[in-house]
């Protein structure tokens, strides 16, 4: 294995006990495409660190080029070309793209002078090597996520990197920039850089790597060229058990209702131009399109936090005029935000004041939150939603993923909602608990008669769980598709063409 | 971020676990006890015939009340991951402006003023307390000026209007009513201590068992998620600065009455004092916990030790640098202490 | 186009309004020892505000920079006066190293326990006045005892001018002192890793870090620097005015921090410039001092200093959310 570029062997690495690595082997070619899979908390963070030198492994070695490293630090690890894109990208938003693109390098040379030609220049050349143009006296801060990720990866490749570890780089992108991701990936590999592509989705695993690693609980359960994977044998390995792939049927309609959602012509400036939309109880609509396409801010109006958009809403067949969080909640609209942690959660309060936080209101008693109904709503409603945690009084930061999306989507069952909506429910969620959450919204939809729109750019998880799905572009509903009957490539090769 | 694997899926409900409870009475509390009783013997042990004497607890009796105020109406702005600067500012204007109503009314004899002029002057200080209040959390809850900067300003606009009422030196001869606020008697407690303590408790109950305490460290928590849960979270920023704004007033209120004055820059040192107090009786200053038996423990704790280190001859000045080394000492234990939990 | 959107174009142009306005209110304002009497007043304030800046800069705030300037001051002139050292070099080196460690303790406190610098330097300012009043003395040494060096030092002009009437009146040679300063800062900020540190630590702590940034040396360096200039400025401030008060620059923190968000600093670190500061020094200066121009109460200063802190962040983060939206 003379041609691994970093190994891994027998590494352990315990946390306050808890074993995070557990005999864990990995080999990284030079010049590869490794992809390393598993859910959220199956290891693969502590493996970037350990190879970052952040951590330093109890058990086993650290291989380099072949030899053992004692102890790796991430000054050590950079030296040796390693480089690792968080998933934050750790950009300077404040500074332009070519002081961002030039800093490692000068630093690396322990400058203590800038020279902003030289700045400059170095920018340029890191741009040329990926075939991209940017402004470069731009703030990073103005550019679109895809183009700060293509800074992160110019900047690495212009620190001498060799191996590039990518931590769930897709995450925030669409679909067309998940492609040109993948582009340069290859472009980079074009000049025999090994990457490390660190990831749960099973698309872009399949499509770029040569090899594959799976975690499952601080081990490696599999390892092997990508050829001898399927989607559904990955799945499994990631999980250790099969998901089911049945699709969403729209329970028979009662045509004399009125319909939950009924909305014509609404337009938010700038953003949405004249949509119309109809949500029957039961209805689980997709609704997918690039970033910038408007249903964002399309859902923002709907839960009233664009009292500036203007066309009629009628819920449940009355004319509500949407124009605040208070009125849409009362309403019977609840959202779940894109970024659960920085908009869904309140991460140092326990489980219980997050699920109660949009309902206090239910459970005052005159002056007083009445404590022993406050309790009983959540303990209800924690076992209603099988949520994994002690007590109502854990806090809800300890949680995992799939819980806390869980506890969220409590939040606005108890505010009795009618009208569910949902961006990106699955994302950063690990596979077993994404199985878990959809789950979940079909039964609500099902037997509670929710009308839920769910944003996604998972257009197998669309297909799966909508029987209406909507492309936007611009600000307009462009297509509309039947759940069960449409496919992915029709519907890829739609969203392809809105550029 | 290691993520914690809960054990149990069914959830079992301990009658004890009240979700709701504000004050978790966790071992911060404990600490503060400790610390005060510690600063309580040391001083005893150091001068045991003056301060162990009646005397020197019903003088404190008498001070700590406008410093707790402050320390509470700070703790309150802090509950949202703000801070008031302008307390000092806020109570000194409400006084000055109570006494020029004073000297308005009867010019050279306000002294001799009446019940009715005074509940007027009060009616008026308070009213000071809330619309400066109102205009702080206007500056930070609407505009969204940063509360550093928003309340600095403010600050210097207070005690900037109390010197132009003024002119520079104090206004004194206050009515006799009006200083029993700041130095009567309720059935032989100190008046302004009964004050503080019916004014705890009912800041204590609103924060802890009100709807509106538990919106208010959500907030605190995570602003943006504040927002997303539907809490009308400028609303209730902005009532937490008037309340504030309104127990600063009733701190300047005591201040005067109690020494028959009123001045622009009284207290400047209280200010300090009071984000002291806020801090070490747990409040965390980036939002999200704080308890008003907290800061109560943490404001006797303070007095203690300032009258002690009186009993003992320091000079004003180096009780200031105590109170300052305090407070990095005190950053410094509970770095300390979070890091061995952890 | 682009160059209105800069925080430091729309200062300067309120400059130029407020400096027309002043000037049509009291045509005196144009005269030049008024001017001048301007620029020297910027000195003290200005060459804090700089140091305010890299603090600012790096995402922290300092408010006790005056109690350290206060300590410098008096140390440095106690020291000289008792001893009759005859000197200016040392002297202010020494008050210049005095700030400096000073700020360390700030850094330090800041890094060491991760506490919002707010409360730090509250307790810093707290524990400094309270030791320099309590243990060195409260006794203002005035112009009899004052060091004649310093004055002489202090009193300098780079330009004199005779008024028709005969008396002379200059421009403080102070403002050269001050400009050097002020290039010399602009030069680290603008063309040091280490000032570029300042902003990338500030505009993204962790990131900083992890590119390998000496992050530990950013925050010393920030708060030190703030300390060194404060200390500087102190000495500076007494040898100008001839006589060094214990209890000086109380509530100067507020001047100061609001010079240096006018001109254009954000106080959530990141953003700042040399250029703004002075710009945004000068016109809280001239607004203050104009005010008798413009037949306004003294006693009136604080107030309107207030406004400018408000109407300026107000207006601050009004345009942060436009841009936003």
């Amino acid at each position: 294995m003379a041609e691994s570029l970093i190994e891994l062997r027998h590494v352990g690495k315990r946390f306050a006990g808890i074993k995070a690595l557990d005999d864990v082997s990995l080999s990284v070619r030079r010049g590869e495409i490794h992809c390393l899979a598993g859910e959220n908390g199956s290891g693969k963070s502590t493996i970037i660190k350990v190879m970052s030198g952040v951590y330093q492994p109890d058990e086993g070695e650290v291989l380099i080029d072949g030899e053992p490293v004692r102890r790796l630090t991430p000054a050590d690890s950079i030296a040796r070309g390693i480089q690792v894109i968080y998933q934050d990208l750790s950009l300077f938003g404040n500074l332009s793209v070519a002081e961002n693109l030039a800093m490692n390098g000068l630093l690396k040379e322990r400058r203590r002078g800038v020279r902003w030609g030289e700045v400059r220049r170095i920018a340029r050349t890191a741009l040329d090597r990926l075939g991209i143009d940017l402004p470069l006296d731009a703030d990073v801060d103005t550019l679109p996520t895809s183009a700060k990720q293509i800074v992160a990866i110019a900047r690495a490749l212009q620190a001498e990197a060799r191996l590039i570890v990518m931590d769930e780089p897709t995450t925030a992108l669409t679909r067309n920039e998940v492609d040109r991701l993948l582009d340069i990936t290859r472009t980079i590999q074009r000049d025999g850089i090994a990457v490390l592509f660190v990831s749960h989705k099973m698309r872009e695993m399949l499509e770029i790597s040569e090899r594959l690693t799976v975690m499952r609980n601080g081990r490696v359960v599999v390892e092997g060229p990508i050829v001898d994977f399927t989607e559904a044998s990955i799945t499994r390995h990631m999980t250790g058990h099969d998901l089911s792939h049945e699709v969403y049927v729209r329970p028979p309609q009662d045509e004399g209702v009125p319909p939950r959602l009924a909305v014509e012509n609404l337009t938010v400036p700038g953003a949405v131009e004249g949509v119309n939309l109809v949500l029957r109880p039961g209805d689980v609509v997709g609704l997918s399109g690039l970033i910038g396409s408007g249903r964002t801010e399309l859902a923002l109006a709907l839960f009233g936090m664009r009292p500036d958009h203007g066309g009629t809403v009628h819920i449940d067949g009355k004319a509500v005029r949407l124009d605040g969080v208070q009125s849409a909640i009362r309403h019977g609209v609840a959202y779940v935000p894109e970024d659960r942690l920085s908009e869904g959660l309140f991460l140092t309060q326990s489980v219980a004041r997050n699920m109660l936080a949009s309902s206090l209101d239910r459970v005052t008693r005159g002056l007083t939150v009445d404590r022993a109904q406050a309790t009983r709503t959540s303990d209800d409603m924690i076992a209603a939603m099988q949520i994994s945690t002690r007590s109502g009084a854990t806090l809800v930061g300890h949680l995992s993923g799939g819980n806390q999306q869980r506890v969220v989507i409590a939040r606005w069952l108890m505010t009795q909602a009618r009208i569910l909506i949902l961006n990106g429910p699955t994302v950063g969620v690990d596979v077993g608990s994404k199985a878990e959450i959809h789950r979940i919204i079909r039964d609500l939809a099902v037997r509670k008669g929710l009308a839920v729109l769910m944003i996604s750019d998972d257009v197998p998880e669309l297909l799966q769980h909508c029987n209406s799905i909507i492309l936007m572009h611009r600000g307009r509903f462009v297509d509309r598709f039947d759940g069960g009957t449409a496919s992915e490539d029709t519907i890829s090769a739609v969203l392809k063409t809105l550029r | 971020m290691t993520a914690q694997i809960p054990t149990n899926r069914a959830p079992t409900t301990k009658p004890g676990h009240s979700l709701l409870r504000f004050v978790n009475q966790d071992d911060n509390i404990v600490q503060l006890v400790i610390i005060t009783a510690l600063v309580f013997v040391v001083m005893s042990a150091l001068s045991p015939e003056k301060f162990l004497r009646y005397y020197n607890f019903e003088s404190i009796s008498y001070t700590l009340p406008e410093l707790g105020l402050l320390s509470i109406a700070i703790m309150v702005a802090m509950l949202t991951g703000g801070i008031d600067l302008s307390v000092v500012g806020i109570a000194n204007l409400s006084a000055v402006l109570a006494g020029t109503l004073f000297h308005s009314l009867a010019p050279g004899a306000s002294s001799s003023l009446g019940l009715g002029s005074v509940a007027l002057g009060i009616v008026l200080a308070l009213g000071v307390g809330l619309g400066a209040g109102a205009l702080n959390g206007l500056l930070i809850a609407k505009l969204r000026i940063t509360p550093i900067l928003a309340t600095l300003g403010t600050s210097q606009i207070f005690t900037g209007i109390a010197l132009v009422l003024t002119g520079g030196p104090a206004l004194v001869g206050f009515p006799a009513a009006w200083n029993f606020i700041g130095n009567g008697k309720v059935l032989g407690v100190a008046f302004p201590f009964v004050l503080f303590v019916v004014l705890a408790l009912a800041i204590g109950f609103l924060l802890s068992r009100t709807a509106f305490g538990t919106r208010l460290l959500l907030i605190g928590t995570n602003a943006k998620a504040a927002v997303f849960a539907g809490l009308d979270t400028e609303r209730i920023v902005f009532q937490s600065y008037v309340l504030t704004g309104l127990l600063a007033s009733i701190a300047g209120l005591i201040l005067s009455g109690r020494t028959n004055a009123a001045k622009s820059d009284y207290g400047t040192s209280y200010l300090l004092q009071a984000v002291l107090v806020a801090v070490l009786g747990g409040t965390n200053p980036a939002g999200g916990k704080g308890s008003v038996l907290g800061v109560s423990i943490a404001v006797l704790a303070l007095m203690l030790l300032s009258s002690g280190f009186q009993m003992l001859r320091f000079s004003n000045f180096l009780i200031d640098f105590i109170w300052g080394a305090f407070l990095l000492l005190v950053i410094a234990i509970n770095v300390a202490r979070n890091r061995r939990r952890l | 186009m682009s160059i209105l959107r800069r925080p430091e174009a729309v200062v300067a142009l309120v400059l130029l309004a407020a400096m027309v306005i002043i000037g049509a209110i009291n045509p005196a304002f144009w005269g030049l020892d008024n001017l001048f009497g301007l620029l020297k007043s910027n000195v003290i304030t200005g060459i804090m505000a700089l140091g305010v800046l890299l603090v600012m800069i790096s995402g922290g705030i300092d408010v006790s920079f005056p109690a350290f300037a206060v300590a410098a001051m008096y140390l440095v002139v106690r020291w000289m006066a008792d001893t009759g050292y005859s000197g200016v070099v040392l002297p202010f080196f020494v008050a210049t190293l005095i700030g400096l460690v000073l700020g360390a303790f700030n850094a330090f406190f800041i890094r060491t326990f991760r506490m919002i610098p707010l409360i730090v330097t509250l307790g810093t300012a707290s524990v400094v006045r309270g030791l320099l009043l309590g243990l060195v003395g409260t006794s203002v040494v005035n112009i009899n005892r004052f060091p004649p060096q310093l004055i002489a030092f202090g009193s300098q002009d780079v330009v004199d001018v005779v008024h028709a009437d005969g008396t002379r009146f200059g421009l403080s040679a102070m403002i050269l002192v001050y400009g050097a300063i002020a290039l010399l800062i602009h030069l680290v900020l603008r063309h040091t890793m280490m000032g570029r540190s300042l902003y990338a630590y500030g505009g993204a702590p962790e990131a900083a870090s992890r590119v390998g940034f000496d992050t530990r040396a950013t925050v010393f360096f920030a708060y030190c620097t703030a300390g060194a200039l404060a200390g500087f400025a102190g000495l500076l401030h007494s040898s100008m005015i001839w006589l060094a008060n214990p209890r000086d620059f109380v509530g100067f923190e507020l001047d100061v921090i609001a010079a240096v968000v006018l001109g254009g600093a954000s106080i959530f670190g990141g953003r700042g410039s040399v250029v703004g500061t002075l710009l945004g020094v000068f016109l809280l200066v001239m607004i203050k001092n104009s005010l008798i121009l413009m037949h306004v109460a003294t006693t009136w200063q604080q107030v309107v200093v207030g406004v400018i802190i408000v109407s300026s962040t107000a207006l601050t983060a009004w345009r942060d959310r436009k841009r936003l939206a």
